[in-house]
């Protein structure tokens, strides 16, 4: 009997059941990677200690520290003491809990450190088909190579730890196909800030997204990573993208890729991976990429979104939309455009690779940025770091009068000492622009690396076709 | 050692607290800065510490914590989409820790309710009309009853909520899902030896 079609979710899911869900119970799901850090791992550790449990398979767990670390090179490399010591207690935990549990360990001085949704893919563990989970919401993000990735909390963090699996419902499936190309100065972040506006922050709940269609196909690996990360952000925790030949040559060579004749079986399984013709989701949703402008937020969710020339919509009878933009000190019916930002961010897990640093460094190239303005370069990892640095795209971050940091998640969410004054307007990269997500009372304006870099320069939001 | 299992859990009555907020996100629950402890303890006097206090670390009168009659209420409703965000466990150990059993709302983003649930705070999602009922009726007296998955309001009216039958089952009976895991480890072995994993 033929099988009936299935969705590149539904084979990765199949393949990673040890025991199918029922009425009364959830599937039990394998899980291939786990990826530890130092803020969401200490009560799970703690609990293994209590109930003299090891870590099952500590081959298929790799931790880092990335969340509360600083990025000031003294306080890394310096032998400067962390500025935060709360912040200090908790890597050495992490160092302790992976000496103790016999976890691999890329630490704070390591080489190969970084934030952990940047490593994974740019070490190769990433790979297509496999089950991969993080104490962290933006694990969306290796979906991009075609895994099931999903953020968890620290109670799951410990029963993956124990046991290598999660009790996991199916959830639902959601096609997002987009078509056309995207214009000249309108990046992935701009097409995921897009979706995301045509989704809704809740429309993925109980999801897991597939986006698919020519513009994704176009789209190059770290750009792909962009838009799978912000899958959360409208409230699904996985996206994916079929993996192809981007990601097959992406992978090739990648320090813990497979390698020889069993790089030649894994490609011979991953191709099998996506989506079958005629295969069914749950939902669909289409987009047209064509008509993609550069977006930015003017709000308190990801979801409060416009393109970078708007006016800020008007709406009656929502006190969440009226308390949002008194939030933001912003009014109905203003634009955005050439309101005055104190502070720029580039960086995090939706946008701290080195396509997002050369993209950024093309606009700050001879330039410099406005007076009076921070702007923060931080690399998503160290590798990311020193590639950059080679290309000289350090000078060109410092000749422009940026800071030019160690990686680290840093500025995106204000509990490692990099903080966006209360109050300030800051153009970030990241992913969330939440209150007080950037330090208490910082005001977030979601945008792309080029939009970053553009109101850099003028100090003020700018959309980035007029510097390119 | 210290190995506790829950405690059954069946249901609870109590007033509530309003927070008649859409898209309460983990960042409000609990701002990062506070999430570099390496313990569960203490959380509560973290929970929504941006709009409970002020930046002199001063109680607002105004927010709805502050208020005497919040005192003892265990159950939270929320506007639309409450727990969106971050998969900071965090969240739900800094309402339990504070006092809350229980949050309606008429939507729960996934992670924070797989999250809740693990920890005995119930979520509870409802229709449009019940929430905007529950949000004009601060302090109004509820029962919540795990086994049937129902609300009853203060008018005797009872509404049914979604809980996933296993997790119904481990709030009922204070099973504990690591447990349930470790006692299939068999079944894993076999997997991994199937999926030559191993």
């Amino acid at each position: 009997m033929a099988r009936a079609p299935q969705t590149l979710f539904d084979k990765v899911w199949a393949r990673h059941e040890v025991s199918p869900e029922t009425a009364a119970a959830p599937a039990v799901l394998y899980i291939d990677l786990h990826l530890v850090h130092e803020v969401t791992s200490p009560q799970a550790f703690t609990v293994l200690r209590e109930r003299g449990l090891r870590v099952r398979r500590p081959d298929r767990t790799l931790a880092t520290m990335d969340h509360s670390v600083p990025t000031v090179t003294a306080q890394v490399f310096g032998g400067v003491p962390i500025a935060l010591d709360s912040a200090a207690r908790q890597v050495r935990e992490l160092e302790n809990n992976c000496a103790e549990f016999a976890v691999e360990l890329l630490g704070l001085t390591h080489a190969e450190r970084g934030i952990v949704h940047v490593i994974g893919p740019e070490l190769g563990l990433t790979q297509p088909g496999s089950t991969i989970v993080c104490g962290d919401s933006h694990t969306s993000t290796h979906g991009a190579l075609g895994a099931l990735a999903f953020g968890i909390g620290t109670t799951e963090v410990g029963h993956v730890l124990a046991t290598q699996c999660l009790l996991q419902r199916r959830p639902r499936t959601l096609a997002v196909d987009v078509d056309g190309r995207l214009a000249a100065g309108v990046t992935a972040k701009d097409l995921i800030l897009s979706i995301i506006a045509r989704l809704g922050v809740a429309g993925g709940t109980g999801h897991v997204i597939e986006y698919r269609g020519a513009t994704v196909r176009a789209l190059d690996m770290e750009e792909r990573m962009t838009v799978c990360n912000m899958s959360i952000e409208a409230g699904a925790r996985a996206g994916m993208i079929a993996p192809d030949e981007t990601t097959y040559a992406y992978l090739a060579g990648r320090a813990r890729a497979p390698r020889g004749a069993a790089w030649e079986r894994s490609l011979a399984a991953w191709q099998k991976l996506p989506t079958d013709p005629g295969a069914r989701f749950d939902r669909e949703v289409s987009l047209d990429a064509g008509a993609v402008e550069p977006m930015i937020t003017y709000g308190t969710n990801p979801g409060m979104v416009m393109p970078i020339g708007g006016h800020i919509p008007q709406r009656s009878d929502d006190p969440a939309f009226d308390r949002a933009l008194d939030y933001m000190g912003l009014m109905p019916g203003e634009p955005l455009k050439d309101r005055p930002v104190q502070v720029v961010f580039l960086g995090s897990c939706t946008n701290a690779r080195l396509s997002d640093l050369r993209s950024a460094a093309g606009v700050l190239r001879g330039r410099h940025i406005a007076p009076g303005l921070t702007m923060l370069v931080v690399p998503g990892s160290q590798q990311v770091k020193r590639q950059a640095e080679a290309e000289g795209l350090d000078r060109v971050f410092l000749d422009a009068g940026a800071e030019w940091r160690e990686s680290g998640c840093s500025m995106c969410l204000g509990m490692n000492g990099d903080v966006v004054p209360r109050g300030h307007y800051s153009v970030s990269t990241s992913n969330r622009n939440f209150e007080g997500r950037q330090g208490s009372g910082a005001r977030t304006l979601l945008a792309s690396p080029l939009t970053a870099a553009a109101s850099a320069v003028r100090g003020r939001v700018t959309d980035p076709r007029e510097l390119l | 050692m210290g190995v506790t299992t829950p405690a059954p859990f069946t249901g609870l009555t109590s007033r509530t607290v309003v927070l008649p907020v859409a898209n309460i996100d983990t960042d409000q629950i609990i701002p990062a800065r506070f999430l570099t402890t390496t313990t569960r303890a203490d959380l509560g006097s973290r929970l929504f510490a941006d709009w409970r206090y002020d930046e002199r670390g001063e109680p607002r009168p105004d927010f709805v914590l502050n208020r005497p009659h919040a005192e003892g209420c265990r159950i939270l409703v929320a506007g639309r989409n409450f727990g969106c965000g971050s998969s900071r466990e965090h969240a739900p150990w800094a309402l339990l820790d504070y006092g809350f059993r229980a949050i309606v709302s008429t939507e729960i983003a996934d992670i924070f309710r797989n999250n809740a649930l693990k920890n005995g705070l119930l979520p509870v999602t409802v229709d449009a009309a019940t929430n905007a009922w529950l949000i004009a009726h601060p302090g109004a007296q509820l029962s919540l009853d795990v086994a049937t998955a129902t609300l009853t309001l203060p008018t005797g009216v009872k509404v049914s909520f979604p809980l996933e039958p296993f997790a119904r089952h481990c709030l009922l009976h204070g099973v504990e899902e690591l447990g349930y895991l470790l006692a299939r480890l068999k079944e894993i072995e076999t997997y991994e030896r199937r999926e030559r994993h191993a």
